[in-house]
């Protein structure tokens, strides 16, 4: 038997030991069964670290104190009820949904956990047969270095700390937030909480944190208010993804991703120059990526309208060509 | 088999997966038990020997698990794995809080992509999973919110992975941006890959007759054909970090000023080296396959980047950002 499997059997043995019993379990005797001829010091650094890692598996192990004659000495048990995932009956098409989940994280860690939670499914008795369904599961992918340590963070409710650019920014400030949601919104991960700096709510985009996330704070260290919205707040408080509308002048041939999800289209219009036709295209959008998306077409797309978005453009276009003098 | 040093804590996971799922399965062969765990036979067979070595406090033979290894490895066993005396292990234990998490938040992008009945479905999944997960706390902050582009989106690359998998053609409805043009063609689907947070359909183009990359929110309208595909099946690239724009003869190495505000293009696109300059600027080598898409960067970030080398790509970066300066005139 290799050393690890010893260790295996050590730490069953121990699970087995604090299942089975309805009272606490005094280390004596835990010392007796399972660590015999072991050092009192070589006892305590074992018996630590095994129960450290039956709780990283989610034993829940409880300390108490035997009964009054023996208080100075602590016990240990497991409770059943505490131990066993509940009873969860789903019906063929519930179950069908669940193993469809398993292929939904594009993120290695959360794919494996998702995975392991369908297995204690299993294992429990449900029958997954995800190709009994005709339905189209969606990809989740979190690229951002920071998300596993905001995820966490939220989960334990652990304050943290990074690195942030704020868009259009090149300075890099560091912030300290108390997180409480992490939100998908767009396309885009953030993260909504409370920023102890600011002394108020923010929102916070996480492909825009420099580096790593650092958890700063203790599992547990603040609550969040009852009734928080996670979503609303986010859609409150990340810059609109689009808003107001734009009218545009492009070329006959040109911008069809513009023409594609336009407004209204009026062909045959006055236009800037007549080489060629020009078709007036209204778009549903604003902020800074409307200029950038207009100046990408070059001479092909002119702005009529808002006069902002077209002094925008315009005093870009003669910056370069100021520069360049 | 031995596990690694490392492994200890994962095999009780395992065992404690195991017993359960024999407990309420009853007869399972010992090829399935390692499927259901996804891990090879030898280990369960493995897992299993350390739970002969297990059972109640006591050190007499009854309070052992028993697990019927002849079965399993002697030539005339039926494969069948026999674990006895281990009924306090029947229930497996509760799903951790990222176990909890990720599956519900797997099933809420599930709900935000289903329609409909489906979603009907997955809410009632939803509801007796966030019961069974909580543990007298609130569901955890997490939401995924609707799959960007939409359950159209979703169906889409579901049926283009079909048509790869039954390798059948697909007449696909495709808008090129740095061309700004629509266009239709005809390709054996290869498969689907991800890179920069967007899906791509790969697969042989019968128009550029190379092999292509096709954004998935880009595709108009995708027809599975009848006709099966043409070329030789091959899988899907992997695409790495490079992956998109993979290197070919016909690429050519720009140099570009950039200001911090163009700054972000060297995360998203390919660089040969990246020099950091005064104030934040960068001096940048960019790989470039193709002048168009270049230009139409350039005219995107202006005025915050120049070309330094070659000349002539700047003088037309010029010339283009004039032109349109003049149509304000």
């Amino acid at each position: 038997m290799s050393g690890s499997g010893r260790k295996s059997e050590r730490l069953l043995n121990l699970l087995i030991m604090l299942l089975v019993q309805r009272h606490y379990i005094a280390k004596d005797r835990i010392r007796e069964f399972l660590y015999p001829g072991t050092s009192t010091e070589a006892f305590e650094k074992m018996f630590e670290r095994d129960k450290e890692e039956l709780r990283s598996l989610g034993v829940p192990i409880e300390v108490g104190s035997l009964d009054a004659y023996f208080d100075d000495e602590p016990g240990y048990r497991v409770r059943l009820d505490q131990f066993a995932l509940p009873d969860v009956s789903l019906t063929p098409d519930e179950a069908a949904v669940v193993g469809l989940a398993t292929r939904v994280w594009q993120h290695a860690r959360l794919a494996e956990a998702t995975s392991e939670a369908v297995r204690k499914l299993t294992a429990a008795g449900l029958e997954v047969d995800a190709s009994a369904l005709d339905i189209a599961e969606p990809r989740l992918s979190a690229d951002e270095p920071s998300f596993d340590v905001f995820w966490e963070a939220t989960q334990d409710r652990a304050a943290v700390e990074f690195d942030y650019r704020r868009s259009g920014s090149t300075r890099t400030s560091t912030r300290h937030l108390q997180p409480w949601g992490v939100v998908r919104y767009s396309g885009r991960w953030y993260v909504v909480g409370f920023d102890t700096d600011r002394g108020e709510e923010r929102v916070f985009r996480l492909s825009r944190v420099q580096g790593e996330a650092r958890r700063t704070g203790q599992p547990g260290g603040y609550e969040i208010p009852a009734g928080t919205d996670v979503r609303a707040m986010t859609v409150r408080l990340a810059p609109p993804p689009s808003t107001g509308e734009a009218v545009l002048l492009v070329r006959r041939d040109a911008g069809v991703a513009l023409r594609r999800d336009a407004v209204s289209v009026e062909t045959d219009v006055d236009g800037p120059d007549r080489r060629t036709p020009w078709d007036r295209v209204r778009i549903s959008r604003g902020g800074t990526g409307v200029a950038d998306e207009v100046l990408g077409y070059g001479d092909a797309v002119y702005v009529e309208a808002p006069a902002e978005l077209r002094t925008v453009v315009v005093d870009r276009l003669r910056r370069v060509a100021e520069a360049a003098r | 088999m031995t596990t690694s040093p490392a492994g200890a804590r994962d095999q009780v996971a395992r065992l404690l997966t195991l017993v359960p799922f024999l407990h309420s399965r009853g007869k399972v062969r010992l090829e399935d038990a390692a499927e259901a765990l996804g891990v090879p036979p030898e280990q369960v067979l493995a897992d299993l020997k350390v739970l002969l070595m297990c059972g109640l406090p006591g050190g007499y033979p009854d309070d052992l698990i028993d697990v019927d290894l002849d079965a399993l490895e002697e030539p005339e066993g039926d494969g069948v794995i026999r674990v006895t005396n281990a009924d306090y292990l029947a229930r497996p234990l509760r799903l951790t809080p990222t176990e909890a998490t990720a599956i519900i938040v797997a099933l809420r992008a599930l709900r935000g992509s289903a329609d409909g009945d489906t979603r009907e479905v997955v809410d009632r999944a939803l509801a007796k999973l966030e019961a069974a997960a909580a543990h007298g706390a609130e569901a955890p902050a997490i939401d995924p919110g609707e799959a960007p582009g939409g359950p159209d989106l979703v169906r889409l690359e579901a049926d283009l992975a079909r048509a790869a998998a039954d390798a059948r053609q697909v007449r696909l409805h495709y808008f090129v941006p740095s061309r700004d043009e629509q266009s239709e063609r005809v390709v054996d689907p290869r498969g689907i890959v991800r890179a920069h947070g967007f899906a791509y359909l790969d697969a042989w183009c019968h128009s550029a007759e190379a092999p292509r990359l096709f954004r998935l929110d880009r595709i108009q309208r995708a027809e599975v054909l009848d006709t099966p595909i043409q070329t030789e099946p091959a899988p899907p690239r992997d695409l790495g970090p490079e992956g998109l724009f993979e290197r070919s003869a016909d690429t050519t190495v720009v140099t570009l000023a950039l200001e911090p505000a163009a700054r972000w293009i060297v995360e998203y696109y390919p660089t040969d080296d990246v020099r950091p300059r005064r104030g934040g600027r960068l001096e940048v080598d960019l790989v470039v396959a193709d002048e168009r898409w270049l230009q139409r960067l350039l005219l995107r970030l202006a005025p915050h980047a120049r070309v330094l080398a070659p000349s002539d790509i700047q003088e037309r970066y010029l010339q283009a950002a004039g032109d349109t300066l003049r149509l304000y005139d």
